[in-house]
C-alpha cells in the first residue's frame, strides 16, 4: 500500500513543461517569454498551451516568439505575429469583438438570469408558506403563545 | 407548466450540443482568407537551383498543397490530386513541409508527382507565414495572388465536388 502511494505520489507531474533552456539579454525578457508561451495556445495539442505542448510545430512557434522577445520587441508585437497567421484562436483570452460578446457577456446574462429567478422564486415561496398554515398549525402556534408577534418569549 | 422550464432547458441545451456536433474543432478558420499569399523564396524539391517565390501564383487560378512524405493523410488525398492534375483544370503546386529532399523525390517518384512544382520548406519558416498547423492543408489562389480559401486535412473527391472546384471555376470565370 504504501508502495502503491508512492508510486502515485512521484507519476504527479511537477508543472513539467516541455520547454527548452533559452538565455536572454534580461532576466526581464525571460519573464515575458514564460508568460506568453503558457498563454499561448497550441494549434496541434488544442488543450494545451505553447508550454506544455511537446508537438514540433508548438516547438517551432517557441522558437519564434524566442527570436521575437530577444529582438527586444514587445509581447503585443508576438500576439500580432501569431494572430495575424492562425487568428485569434491561439488565444486562450479572446479580444471583445462583435462576435464574442456572447462569449464574454454570456456568464453575467447567466448570472443575472439566476439571480432573478431565485429572487421571484424566493418570494412566491415565502407567500405560500405564509398562506398554507392549516388550522391544527395556528391551534398549535396558539398553545405555544406564539400566534402574536409580540408574544415571543 | 411544472416540467415546462426543465424541458424547455433540455430542449435548448441538446439543439446547442447537437450544433457543436456538427462542428469540427480541429477547424480553425484561417485569418489569411481575403489576403494575398506570404511572400516567401524556396527552392524546388525537384529542382534545387530554381526559386520559388509567391510570384509563380500571379496571373492564373491555383491550388497549393501542403504536403510532406511523413504525413500519413498526404498518402490518403495524394490519388485524387493525381487525378486533378491530369483533368488539367487547375495548377497544383506543392509546398513540401518539414521534408527531407531524398525522402520527398522517393515519394514523387513512387506515388506520381500532381505538381507543377513544389517548394521546399526544410524549416517550416513558410509554413508558419501560411498558417500551417497540420498537414496536409490546401489553399485556392486566385489571379491575384489572394488565398480565398483554405481546406484542411486530406482533400477527399467529396471537398473537391462539393466546395473546391466549384470556387476554381467561380475564379476562372472573374473578369481579369
Amino acid at each position: 500500500m504504501k508502495g502503491l502511494m508512492l508510486f502515485l505520489f512521484l507519476m504527479i507531474p511537477y508543472g513539467v513543461k516541455a520547454v527548452e533552456i533559452r538565455e536572454f539579454p534580461s532576466p526581464d525578457q525571460q519573464t515575458r517569454y514564460e508568460r506568453l508561451i503558457d498563454d499561448l495556445r497550441c494549434l496541434v495539442c488544442q488543450n494545451q498551451s505553447l508550454a506544455d505542448s511537446d508537438a514540433d510545430l508548438a516547438r517551432d512557434l517557441r522558437d519564434e516568439v524566442y527570436q521575437i522577445i530577444k529582438s527586444g520587441k514587445s509581447e503585443e508585437e508576438v500576439i500580432r505575429f501569431l494572430t495575424d497567421r492562425y487568428g485569434d484562436f491561439v488565444l486562450y483570452r479572446p479580444p471583445l469583438k462583435p462576435m464574442t460578446v456572447l462569449l464574454w457577456g454570456g456568464p453575467f446574462l447567466l448570472l443575472t438570469g439566476a439571480l432573478v429567478f431565485l429572487v421571484s422564486h424566493a418570494r412566491r415561496r415565502a407567500v405560500t408558506t405564509v398562506s398554507a398554515l392549516s388550522e391544527t398549525e395556528k391551534s398549535r402556534l396558539t398553545q405555544l403563545g406564539l400566534d402574536q408577534p409580540d408574544s415571543r418569549p | 407548466m411544472r416540467y415546462l422550464i426543465p424541458l424547455a432547458v433540455f430542449v435548448f441545451m441538446v439543439i446547442f450540443l447537437g450544433i457543436g456536433l456538427t462542428l469540427d474543432p480541429r477547424e480553425v478558420p484561417s485569418p489569411l482568407i481575403g489576403k494575398p499569399t506570404p511572400a516567401f523564396s524556396l527552392p524546388e524539391v525537384s529542382r534545387p537551383d530554381e526559386t520559388f517565390t509567391q510570384e509563380r501564383f500571379k496571373g492564373q487560378v491555383s491550388l497549393v498543397n501542403v504536403w510532406a512524405s511523413w504525413c500519413v493523410s498526404c498518402r490518403q488525398e495524394h490519388a485524387t490530386l493525381v487525378a486533378l492534375s491530369r483533368q488539367a483544370i487547375v495548377p497544383i503546386y506543392g509546398l513540401n513541409y518539414k521534408d527531407e529532399r531524398d525522402a520527398a523525390l522517393k515519394w514523387l517518384n513512387g506515388l506520381g508527382n500532381p505538381y507543377v512544382a513544389s517548394a521546399f520548406d526544410a524549416e517550416g519558416r513558410t509554413g508558419i507565414e501560411w498558417g500551417v498547423y497540420g498537414v496536409p492543408e490546401t489553399f485556392v489562389v486566385d489571379r491575384k495572388g489572394t488565398i480565398r480559401y483554405k481546406h484542411t486535412g486530406p482533400v477527399t473527391p467529396e471537398a473537391l465536388e462539393k466546395n473546391i472546384l466549384p470556387l476554381i471555376k467561380q475564379l476562372q470565370a472573374e473578369p481579369v
